[in-house]
């Protein structure tokens, strides 16, 4: 036992430790940039969509929202990058800038929505909201090119400190930039979570009474993790549009939302990582099935969250506590 | 005693009143808690008693009346805010953070009472005055041996500790603790009522109890509560020998509890 | 304009057909279902399989695709959801999302993907022109036997000892089971009894709202509106809320197509914002 700290002390600082699996997280992933160049379109979408899982994980695993909706943040920074890329400027870093305040505004709004009312209510506001997005980028069509979608949105070079990188046709550059933008969020949220305020929200989402008896204002700080996780959201939405060049109405759809909360169900929430494992197995099970079955995927994977919940979520997630228990 | 009533009641209400679906489990209560009081609230099952604290608490909002706080109305505040303000309670049921630790309880509650809870950038903790604080707490109440379990694998009487731990941790100035000791083992219970004796003498406590040795081992006052009414009030030795409070408890006269 | 009002009567109706078998089910078990509109599927499916391939009398469809819907229900219920009662409601999100797309693929596979026509008798095609209101023959049809179902079920739920068994496990299920009611067999009944209102209500429907294999997907939020706005303490709720939706989404539509469901979707989560328990539950409920 430490003489300079109490128990106590060294038990809050252990909890923030980086595990041994964390450290190599990072290295992994550049290299993973730097082996396998071939593989830079695939990663770059892995990617997004870890991105985009993490952030239903803020709000899922750690606030305890079920959101049917989360897909309105995502389109939300899509269209927002991408019309920002072709009527304004084609800077990459600053339109996923524009993107991300957009969502954020839009999530500090939506935030109200959820505050009140069971799991019903909550599922119910956040699939409307994604459902009005949805109908509104298909009839303001004049804006958003409706149903053909958004083209031709061309991004300038990416410029950073280590210089200016086009983007070119095998993504070298757009799984750079998207992955290093996945690692400063990854590390912001972890932050996020080890803080107060991240256990704050676990706190309220394990027993709101209790949260509230210890002087826990807990829908201010509903609101914040919401707009958090929407900018989040917005951000993914955003550098999907950028990367691949336009944007169309299947960013809002239900089952955009319904898939990143599988993948994030997959990989396992309240984590952190839960996303980014997720992301990885949803698109390799998805590409094993689809090269199979390319038009009943769908049913595949119906079964298997069915599968899934009929044997219990716990057993999927965290594999190496297989062997630990 | 007149000096009760000459000192400012740090908590009052006035007229407090709570029906709903045709009962009225709070009855046109009107009660002083002074400064530093050590106030028993007393009554058979159903008189209301829970339904007071939740009221004073905000869980729930009174059909009528008001509840002052140091001669400010609050009745409007919410939960959090009133525990901001210093009225902290227990919950006779224990209301914890079951996939926490105590330490992670202990350190949440002790951060927010210090005002920083609300940080997202260091980590819980970091802050020096966190960790002492919810040492002493875990010490004191016999919780160190087991702090860095989570709570649903705690037994029950380490739960309960924590329940009170928690309350403590929030540094109140009107303590008000539903059944404290229920379900603690006898043995457990003495020593549970001299931490609650150690409080600084101007916390406010009032306290629901069944026990009623321990009602007089530790308090001075005492209000019993009957049908949501208040039935009787006065120092701890003038209600024990109060022949309209033992019918009531015996089951003589009046009987329409429920 | 009357016109429009009976259109949106109608389709209020059949919306409440469609989503009181859900509404149940949440009240009772509290289980989201999501993939109801699967058995209200399962029912249009039905009809149109059986009067177009064996020549079927349109009104005879009705009761089969109940009673076809009702099976499965009763099949599913043992089997797969009773496990999941009392689970977390992500889990069951999660279950009933994969039973739609299981289910939607499945009749894409073998039936093929496009909409699917009934043809109407011909007492029940066209319309009667009043100068001031048309009433489309279907329609009316609709609304009767919709408004029969209903006084059914109200008599049902008030009048009969299974109606006051439903109330009162839909009030307490353990105090319920521990008066000794089959909890599981009332489960049970009114879950097969639930789809086979859907499915009847997806025959219905078949003609006015489109049936193809997306159905569930593209009505389930429909559903959950009726049901999340209509509270699910009360058959009275879920009605009006059902009507309330048909007659502003048919106006709507009409009024302002521009902005089509959209005025649906606004309305809902203000109404859920200001009284999230839905706008006719009884009020000083549980937590």
């Amino acid at each position: 036992m430490p003489r300079t700290e109490g128990n106590a002390a060294a038990g809050l600082r252990r909890d923030v430790r980086w595990r041994w699996w964390e450290v190599l997280l990072l290295p992994i992933f550049v290299l993973t940039w730097v082996l396998v160049p071939t593989q830079a379109l695939l990663f770059n979408e892995i990617a997004i969509l870890a991105l985009f899982a993490l952030s239903l994980d803020l709000i899922l695993g750690y606030a305890g929202i079920v959101s049917l909706g989360h897909a309105a943040f995502f389109g939300f920074g899509a269209y927002t990058a991408a019309l920002f890329a072709k009527f304004v400027m084609q800077d990459p870093l600053v339109g996923l800038a524009v993107a991300v305040a957009a969502a954020a505004l839009l999530g500090a709004v939506c935030s109200l929505t959820v505050l009140r009312g069971s799991d019903l209510t909550r599922l119910m506001v956040t699939l409307g909201v994604a459902s009005i997005l949805y109908e509104l980028a298909n009839k303001l069509d004049w804006l958003t090119g409706g149903a053909d979608g958004l083209q031709g949105v061309v991004m300038g070079p990416l410029r950073t400190p280590l210089g200016s990188f086009d983007f070119d046709l095998y993504g070298r550059t757009a799984y750079g930039y998207t992955l290093t933008v996945l690692i400063v969020c990854l590390v912001l949220c972890r932050r996020l979570v080890k803080s107060p305020f991240g256990w704050s929200l676990q706190a309220a989402r394990d027993n709101r009474l209790r949260a509230a008896s210890i002087g826990l204002s807990v829908n201010a700080r509903l609101m914040a993790v919401y707009t958090v996780a929407a900018a989040i959201a917005g951000a993914s939405g955003a550098l999907l549009a950028q990367t691949s060049g336009f944007a169309s109405l299947d960013v809002f759809d239900f089952h955009r939302s319904a898939e990143v909360m599988l993948v994030l169900v997959i990989g396992g929430t309240g984590y952190l990582y839960g996303g980014i494992f997720g992301a990885i197995a949803f698109k390799l099970l998805h590409d094993l099935i689809s090269t199979w079955t390319p038009q009943y995927w769908n049913f595949w994977l119906g079964l298997f969250l069915v599968v899934l919940v009929l044997t219990g979520r716990e057993r999927f997630i965290r594999p190496w506590t297989w062997w630990k228990r | 005693m007149d000096m009760v009533e000459e000192m400012t009641a740090v908590l009052e209400t006035r007229g407090l009143l709570k029906r709903f679906g045709g009962v009225t489990p709070t009855n046109n209560v009107s009660i002083q808690v002074e400064k530093g009081a050590r106030r028993a609230l007393i009554g058979p099952n159903g008189a209301g008693k829970t339904t007071l604290i939740n009221l004073l608490t905000g869980v729930l909002d009174p059909t009528a009346g008001t509840i002052w706080l140091d001669g400010k109305d609050i009745t409007s505040l919410s939960q959090h805010q009133r525990v901001r303000r210093g009225i902290v309670r227990t919950f006779q049921i224990n209301q914890l953070f079951s996939e926490l630790t105590p330490l992670q309880s202990l350190a949440l509650t002790v951060s927010t009472q210090l005002g920083i809870s609300a940080q997202w950038w260091q980590r819980l903790g970091a802050d020096r005055r966190v960790a002492p604080m919810c040492e002493t707490l875990l010490k004191q109440f016999h919780l160190d041996d087991v702090s860095e379990q989570k709570v649903l694998h705690l037994p029950y009487g380490k739960r309960r500790l924590l329940e009170i731990a928690t309350a403590l941790a929030c540094r109140p100035r009107v303590l008000l603790l539903d059944e404290p000791v229920a379900g603690v083992p006898e043995g457990d219970r003495q020593e549970i009522f001299d931490i609650i004796n150690e409080l600084p003498a101007d916390v406010s406590v009032l306290l629901i109890e069944h026990d009623m040795d321990l009602v007089f081992n530790f308090a001075k006052s005492v209000t019993v509560l009957v049908n949501g009414s208040v039935f009787a009030q006065g120092d701890v030795q003038s209600i024990s020998n109060d022949p309209r409070v033992k019918s009531v408890y015996l089951g003589e006269g009046e009987s329409t509890y429920e | 304009m009357l016109t429009l009002l009976f259109d949106g009567i109608a389709y209020g109706m059949l919306l409440f057909v469609l989503a009181v078998g859900l509404a149940v089910t949440l009240g009772l078990m509290n289980f989201i279902n999501l993939a109801h509109g699967a058995f209200a599927m399962a029912g249009g499916y039905i009809t149109v399989l059986l009067m177009n391939r064996l020549g079927v009398p349109f009104v005879a469809c009705l009761p089969l695709a109940f009673l076809g819907a009702a099976l499965i229900g009763a099949l599913m219920e043992p089997l797969l959801y009773r496990r999941l009662y009392g689970r977390p409601h992500l889990d069951q999100v999660l279950f009933s999302i994969g039973l739609v797309f299981m289910s939607v693929t499945a009749v894409d596979y073998f039936v093929g993907s496009m909409q699917q026509n009934i043809q109407l008798p011909a007492w029940l095609r066209g319309r009667f022109d009043l100068d001031w209101i048309g009433i489309g023959k279907y329609r009316l049809f609709i609304i009767i036997v919709c408004g029969l179902l209903t006084v059914a079920l109200q008599w049902l739920l008030s009048r009969t000892r299974f109606g006051s068994q439903l109330r009162a496990s839909v009030d307490d299920p353990r105090v319920a089971g521990g008066l000794g009611l089959n909890v599981n067999r009332i489960f049970l009944t009114t879950f097969a009894f639930g789809s086979g209102l859907a499915g009847l209500g997806g025959a219905l429907g078949a003609e006015v709202l489109g049936l193809d294999p997306n159905f569930p997907l593209k009505f389930m939020i429909y559903f959950l509106i009726v049901v999340s706005v209509g509270g699910t303490t009360t058959i009275t709720g879920p009605l009006l809320a059902a009507l309330v939706l048909g007659v502003a989404d048919v106006a709507g539509k009409y009024y302002v197509p521009k902005l089509g469901a959209f005025i649906v979707y606004a309305l809902m989560i203000a109404i859920l914002m200001v009284r999230p328990q839905g706008l006719f539950a009884r009020s000083g409920g549980g937590k």
